[in-house]
């Protein structure tokens, strides 16, 4: 043990930096790919179905577990097509602006009391700034494929995004008011006490509002017209294949656990424990705090599939509706009132 | 103090690499056999009648031009929200001028029916 600590400090300080990511990003790109897997299975389940099962590891069958990796294997050999209109450099960059930031915003995150890669006071403004990103990579795609799917696609895509971005952003102001930093650590600590606590209960309308949002803000169904494939085939990624779609797609869905891993941060108590405040708590003192932090995440995760599940597709006039009309006027008197409470 | 920042730039930086590993692993294995037919725009079967950056619809600008507004209040309650503790009643009647500003135009824009899709 002794060893390793020797070892460990005497690493040069950005090889501990680059472990320290790829602890994060490893388990993270997996959960990424088994996430689709979960999202075929759990739907097909509540269809009465039985989603993948038959691609298995190993020469065992395993529930289909082997069915991300075939899929990772088939899309790296499809041919990547550059259509003759489309502007290659853009074409091409756009997959990136998708991804990277997706990932980046990992780098903040508190899984656990101080267990966190960067602490910096300006946690929450950082996440905001990536998370803004990303519509970049979606207007650019839609715009260097030149077709028209893919255009308007695009245009729908990124006026929802921003529409539902206010809103997000009202509701994080609502929960910086009642924490008073911007470091997610604190925000979390900030929670602390019982599950009465956490701010879903004191926040409970601008709760409901960022989960919502953010799962517009992902192109998630019931809020998928970006890519409607009933009307605009697959909206602004039609013209990608092969490994260009697979990075949209894995930007998707890396969206997602990160919504939901902010959502469990800031609304239900990261790695806060639920017994906390009650009796039981001393029975649960051995469980880290990342399990309950992965639990809640896993949670709001499993909605994100649910929903689509369960809901129809919105028509667009109605998302621009519930955006610009319902949860913007919502958020603004939120926040008012959570300010007054908080100064008187 | 700077030093926190250095895993965040390496961060974006590897957030980078996965997509550019991923593209460049596709390039390097799949097969090329671009034709005509495989790279025109996609269009139901059809030869793509005209360019496809046409004229859209001017709401989406209506949009984004109110997006820019309400997010740089976003950027202004940000501070404000951290440091209200302090500033306390005179910070709070401050925020609520400057808010009322903006709710003011706010339901202009809705009565003006900006925020209408038919």
């Amino acid at each position: 043990m002794e060893y390793l600590q020797t070892f460990w400090a005497d690493l040069p300080v950005v090889v501990q930096i680059l472990l320290k990511i790829a602890a994060i990003m490893v388990p993270l790109l997996i959960t990424v790919a088994y996430y689709t897997y979960a999202e075929r299975k759990v739907i097909g389940h509540m269809q009465a179905r039985m989603g993948p099962n038959r691609v298995g590891l190993f020469g065992f069958r395993l529930l289909g577990l082997g069915q991300p990796i075939a899929d990772a294997v088939k899309l790296m050999f499809k041919e990547i097509i550059i259509p003759s209109g489309a502007n290659k450099l853009l074409f091409l960059l756009a997959p990136l602006l998708s991804i990277g930031p997706a990932l980046a915003a990992w780098a903040v995150f508190p899984f656990d009391a101080g267990l966190v890669l960067a602490d910096i006071n300006a946690g929450l403004l950082y996440i905001l700034a990536l998370t803004s990103l990303g519509v970049y990579g979606i207007i650019i795609a839609g715009w260097a494929s030149n077709s028209k799917y893919a255009l308007l696609g695009a245009m729908r895509s990124a006026a929802q995004i921003v529409a539902y971005e206010i809103a997000m952003g009202f509701a994080l102001v609502g929960v910086l008011v009642a924490a008073g930093s911007l470091n997610l650590g604190e925000i979390v600590a900030a929670q602390q006490g019982n599950l009465l606590n956490w701010y879903w209960l004191p926040l409970l309308p601008l709760f409901v509002i960022y989960f919502i949002s953010g799962v517009a803000e992902t192109n998630r169904a019931p809020f998928d017209v970006a890519e409607g494939e009933s009307e605009i085939v697959a909206g602004f990624h039609v013209e990608y294949s092969g490994m260009t779609f697979a990075v949209f797609f894995l930007a998707e869905y890396a969206n997602m656990i990160l919504i939901s891993a902010l959502t469990a941060l800031m609304f239900l108590g990261g790695w806060l424990s639920p017994f906390q405040g009650t009796p039981l708590a001393g029975w649960f003192d051995w469980v880290p705090g990342i399990f309950w932090f992965l639990m809640k995440t896993g949670f709001f995760m499993f909605c994100f599939l649910w929903f689509r599940a369960t809901f129809p597709r919105y028509r667009y006039d109605q998302i621009m509706r519930l955006g610009w009309k319902v949860f913007i006027p919502i958020t603004i008197v939120w926040i008012v009132l959570i300010a007054w409470l908080k100064v008187a | 103090m700077l030093d926190t920042y250095l895993p965040i730039l390496i961060f974006i930086g590897l957030g980078l690499f996965v997509g550019i590993a991923a593209i460049g692993i596709g390039f390097v294995l799949s097969p090329r056999a671009p034709n005509a037919a495989k790279r025109s725009a996609y269009e139901c079967g059809f030869a793509a009648f005209e360019d496809a950056r046409m004229k859209f619809d001017v709401r989406y600008y209506l949009v984004a031009i109110l997006f820019i507004i309400f997010d740089l209040e976003i950027a202004f309650l940000f501070p404000w929200a951290v440091v209200l503790e302090q500033i306390g009643m005179t910070g709070f009647w401050a925020m609520m001028i400057f808010l009322g500003i903006l709710v003011v135009g706010f339901i202009y824009e809705w009565k003006k029916g900006a925020l209408e899709w038919e």
